[in-house]
């Protein structure tokens, strides 16, 4: 059991870092192995955003192995070069933590697949998120523990999607952590909430076709899937059509680019999801009392029915 | 022990011990009296005054806190009990055994009135996955929407809700009546052994998958009908039901019933023949 919420603000900019924490912190019931936020905050457009990690939270319930704080330099100081060498300029660098790091970097490209690839060449080495509005923080703990960690609480923004997780399929590990990134993707993100039961199959398939898997997290093949189907010219709402049928198992999860965000329900409708929609937010969560969190008010809310697909613009 | 490979089935039996066997002590059977008055108790009911109303703000509690107050009340004779800011929360409602008239001023989430027996109960509001669970006796009415799993498991009262429902809406039901205002989703009536579903709109796939028996009434579109369900002809006595129940449900009193669907199962999947004599006198 894990809990997902997301909400999207039309035509206007709010605070998703502290309204996500506040619905995700209602879920934490459904577990808290790991939470974790993708924000797409208020940014100028010019630089990308790359959230990456050079190592693992071994604390906390980890199941990750012991690595001295001195690899990690090793590791941020590899990046370094292998970003110099693309010609990619640092232009802001932020260390939350000894393994989490956030760089702002003035890069030209349109395909971040050769620069992920040569990135997370280097062993231990995660990016997390890549994007100009995009941002995927996740850790151990619950909404509020990884919210404080970060500073997360003062990010302003246009919308944004968060998971409590209950590690089931995989380790309780960052790496397993959701949201995951749409790589090779700008700004696209997804968490998950059930079980699927082709993944094997479909990341054999994927794999084959040059698609990169960071974890063993089945909740990863939707990014990957997603993100397949969009390199070769789907929409993201067709792509989410198309894994209703090309995804097995019981699923509800959402999907956010730059300037949309998309909720998917299997067919069998097994998993949750609270639905409430109008002109200017629209916010949805595995439980009610998650859009309670920002709506206290009495608000009409429903629950989407099987199959069903929608994709919201800012 | 003996070799079991060789000696008789008689003597297998008591070999294994299972006739030499002392038992001691005395089982929990338990033997009813109608002339001992402690018989006509039910644990946990209180004898209320729907006259004597009270309001209880909800906001600041948990569920078992709200719950308990509510039980608190009760025993203190109140019959009409308003229920503000419940904001979604869990499982309020819970265990209510006897007659007592309950508001709910906003939305209750997963599990809300669940396990209940006799109140009668208006939540003008949503409510979120398995409402009224396991309900007995009393009737729930939902002014707005209802999650999956509506009405799970009940064996009587009436369950109305005047908006839409989510997927397999009185799955395993065995008695008892649901109405459903808007469209509901899919496996509704899933594996549901008695009592009536009444859908007013559409209603998603496999309608009444695997029912043993009861009966679906649909106003609207079907999305597919499940394992074994099948339609069966809408007979007068049937409308002049609808009529009744919609009316007194307060629900789409003009709908046409005449032009309602009735699904019911078709029986080839379970062995009606092995039934017992009573289990088959309840099923004609």
């Amino acid at each position: 059991m894990c809990g997902i919420a997301g909400l999207i603000h039309r035509g206007k900019s709010s605070n998703v870092g502290s309204e996500l924490q506040g619905m995700l912190q209602a879920l934490k019931h459904r577990g808290e192995d790991s939470t974790g936020y993708a924000l797409y905050g208020d940014t100028d457009g010019k630089n990308f955003i790359m959230r990456f990690k050079v190592g693992e939270n071994v604390g906390e319930g980890s199941s990750s192995v012991m690595e001295d704080v001195s690899v990690y330099d090793e590791r941020k100081k590899i990046v370094d070069e292998t970003l110099a060498e693309m010609g990619a300029k640092i232009v802001k660098e932020e260390r939350t933590l000894p393994y989490s790091l956030r760089y702002e970097i003035d890069y030209d490209t349109k395909d971040l697949l050769d620069f992920s690839q040569r990135i997370e060449s280097i062993p231990g080495v995660e990016i997390l998120s890549m994007g100009k509005s995009l941002e995927v923080i996740k850790d151990l703990g619950n909404a509020k523990m990884v919210c404080d960690r970060y500073s997360l609480d003062k990010v302003v923004g246009t919308h944004a999607i968060g998971h409590a997780r209950m590690a089931t399929e995989s380790g309780v590990d960052i790496k397993s952590a959701h949201p995951f990134w749409g790589y090779p993707f700008s700004d696209v993100s997804v968490v998950h909430n059930g079980q699927l039961t082709n993944y094997w199959n479909n990341r054999r398939v994927l794999e084959n076709k040059g698609m990169r898997f960071m974890s063993e997290c089945d909740s990863e093949l939707i990014a990957v899937y997603i993100a397949e189907k969009m390199r070769h010219g789907a929409t993201l709402e067709e792509g989410m059509k198309e894994s209703l049928t090309g995804l097995d198992g019981v699923f509800t999860y959402f999907v956010a680019t730059k300037d949309s965000l998309g909720m998917a329900k299997d067919t069998m409708a097994a998993k949750p999801l609270v639905l409430y929609e109008s002109d200017d937010l629209v916010a949805m969560g595995s439980e009610e009392i998650a859009i309670r969190s920002v709506l206290p008010q009495e608000i009409d809310t429903y629950d989407p029915f099987d199959g069903e697909v929608k994709v919201w613009q800012i | 022990m003996a070799n079991l490979k060789t000696v008789s089935k008689k003597s297998k039996a008591q070999s294994m011990g299972m006739h030499t066997e002392v038992l001691t002590g005395r089982t929990q059977q338990k033997f009813f009296n109608p002339d001992e008055a402690e018989n006509f108790y039910y644990f946990g009911t209180y004898d209320v005054d729907f006259n004597k109303r009270t309001e209880l703000d909800v906001k600041d509690m948990t569920a078992p806190e709200a719950n308990k107050e509510i039980d608190n009340l009760m025993s203190q004779g109140y019959g009409t009990i308003v229920i503000k800011n419940p904001q979604g929360k869990h499982s309020l409602g819970v265990g209510i055994l006897n007659k007592l008239n309950l508001i709910f001023e906003g939305s209750l989430g997963y599990f809300g009135m669940g396990s209940c027996d006799g109140p009668i109960v208006r939540i003008n509001g949503r409510v979120g996955w398995s409402c009224a669970e396991n309900l007995m006796a009393g009737k729930v009415v939902i002014e707005k929407n209802a999650g999956s799993c509506f009405g799970a498991a009940i064996r009587g009262g009436d369950l109305i809700c005047k908006g839409s429902v989510g997927a397999r809406t009185g799955i395993d039901m065995k008695g008892g009546t649901i109405i459903i205002g808007g469209d509901a989703g899919a496996f509704t009536g899933f594996m549901m052994q008695r009592g009536r579903i009444i859908i007013l709109g559409d209603v998603g796939i496999n309608l009444g998958d695997s029912m043993y028996d009861g009966t679906i009434f649909v106003g609207g579109e079907i999305g597919s009908y499940g394992s074994d369900a099948v339609d069966s002809e809408l007979t007068p006595s049937d409308q002049d039901w609808l009529k009744r129940k919609l009316k007194v449900a307060e629900i789409g009193e003009n709908f046409d019933v005449s032009k309602m669907k009735k699904i019911v199962a078709g029986k080839k999947l379970w062995n009606y023949d092995n039934l017992e004599p009573t289990e088959k006198k309840g099923a004609i």
